[in-house]
């Protein structure tokens, strides 16, 4: 691992302005797809978490595809920024998958009777929750900074390379989910709130790691700042005697 | 130090701690009555269920003796010495990884007769049993030896294996407990094949991958 001393403050106003766009376009997204789209033919007014659901899978898959670049970034050049996105886009990813199994249950409930259904898609969102999650304890469980930047690395390439894996197991396994939604696979009044909250929720999970990403240098910064000077006791006698 | 040499100090560590080994032997025991407790003694019910049984037992065992297996090589810093030997990371994960496997398909296989006798199961095709054993204490083996490697090292390193090891073996637990079930109660749709062949990748892809990433886990 490179020093400290590349590891600059970071600053500059671009996430927030990304998170501002995104936050109005989510809203401006959610106001369409509530009121003005019009129902679903078969699942009425239930089919509208769409809206919102879909766009979580896909940045929530996209947060942990990241996760898994800044991984190999890291073992490969060593440079601690990428260290940082790493912890930032786990943490976004493993909010955002939570989000989508909570969506997937109450949408579930109404259209398919039960909370949870042991779907690959479904099963693979809530394996790889539990796995990151793994991960975000691995790190609070180390204290040396260069350990915990190897090893939160590797087990991410290895939880990442098991996706295609839990995916293919669960679903040879049991099946139900309905096939994918995509603009392509609904109607086209459906795109224009789909199409604009996937682009709200996006632009909402690159504001969210580039600043949970700061949060985490400056924490490393201090980290790896060398220890002000020892606080110099007064000399003492030597003690003698002791407890007894 | 070569693949060898690392077996040799890995089998000879195992040998003089074996009463470790029937202790977690034990624990799996315990584990599989416990298990015929809270599904109740309806006998059909227990035999439907014992594959699966069988596979969570070697599974809460495979933790306790991978949390195990990397004490005599942090107590005394031992890795650090032998990786100054020079000794070759991978070969040490090998060797450890390999004799880990060895350990967890002889559990699975001693906690075969206990499953016999608790659930009443009929035992058609040892040997293809024992196959699927093997397979899978291996897909158990090379992520979990590598996990033990860091989580020895952490702090609360009790609670962190389980914690990563669980969710990434899932393909491991399915592939494993189908293909024990096609064996225990016959196969006639010929699925067993595909199951084992997933086994087969998952062991293919882990021990490969681990392998290229444990010097990153044990560097200074």
């Amino acid at each position: 691992m490179t020093e400290s001393a590349a590891l600059p403050p970071p600053r500059g106003p671009l996430p927030w302005v990304a998170g501002g766009l995104g936050l109005a376009l989510l809203a401006a997204g959610s106001w369409i797809g509530l009121f003005e789209a019009p129902a679903e033919q078969h699942m009425g007014d239930v089919q509208r978490i769409m809206y919102v659901h879909v766009p979580t899978a896909w940045n929530a898959m996209l947060a942990f595809t990241f996760a898994f670049a800044c991984a190999l970034l890291v073992l490969w050049r060593g440079d601690w920024r990428w260290d940082c996105r790493l912890e930032a886009a786990i943490e976004v990813g493993v909010v955002l998958s939570a989000l989508l199994c909570i969506q997937g249950a109450i949408w579930a409930r109404p259209t398919w009777g039960v909370w949870w259904d042991w779907d690959p898609r479904l099963t693979t969102t809530a394996v790889m929750l539990f796995a990151f999650i793994g991960i975000l304890a691995l790190r609070r469980f180390v204290d040396d900074p260069s350990r915990r930047a190897a090893w939160s690395a590797v087990a991410t390439v290895i939880a990442y390379a098991d996706v295609p894996l839990v995916y293919f197991s669960v679903r040879w396994w049991n099946s139900l989910h309905q096939m994918q939604s995509t603009p392509e696979t609904v109607s086209s009044p459906f795109h224009l709130p789909l199409r604009m909250n996937a682009f709200g929720v996006l632009l909402l999970t690159c504001a969210f790691i580039s600043l949970r990403a700061r949060v985490a240098q400056l924490r490393l910064r201090e980290e790896l700042s060398p220890p002000p000077p020892a606080w110099a006791a007064p000399a003492r006698a030597p003690a003698t005697g002791g407890a007894r | 130090m070569s693949l060898a040499a690392a077996l040799r100090k890995e089998g000879l560590v195992q040998w003089r701690t074996r009463a470790r080994f029937l202790a977690v032997l034990a624990f799996g025991a315990v584990t599989l009555l416990l298990f015929s407790f809270a599904a109740g003694p309806d006998a059909a019910t227990l035999r439907r269920h014992a594959p699966g049984f069988l596979w969570l037992a070697l599974m809460l065992s495979s933790t306790l003796a991978l949390a195990e297996s990397f004490q005599a090589e942090f107590e005394q810093r031992a890795l650090e010495g032998l990786l100054l030997l020079p000794a070759s990371a991978r070969s040490l994960f090998y060797g450890k990884a390999l004799v880990n496997a060895a350990q967890l398909a002889l559990l699975g296989t001693a906690l075969v007769p206990l499953t016999v006798v608790l659930y009443d199961v009929s035992l058609p095709r040892p040997g293809a049993l024992v196959g699927v054993i093997v397979l899978g204490a291996a897909g158990l083996s090379a992520p979990g030896t590598l996990y033990a490697a860091m989580s020895s090292q952490a702090r609360a390193r009790q609670m962190l294996l389980p914690l990563l090891l669980f969710p990434l073996v899932v393909p491991v637990l399915l592939s494993a407990v189908k293909g024990t079930a096609l064996l225990l109660a016959g196969d006639p749709m010929g699925q067993l094949p595909s199951w084992l062949l997933l086994l087969a990748a998952f062991d293919a892809i882990y021990w490969s991958l681990c392998g290229l990433l444990f010097d990153r886990v044990v560097e200074e």
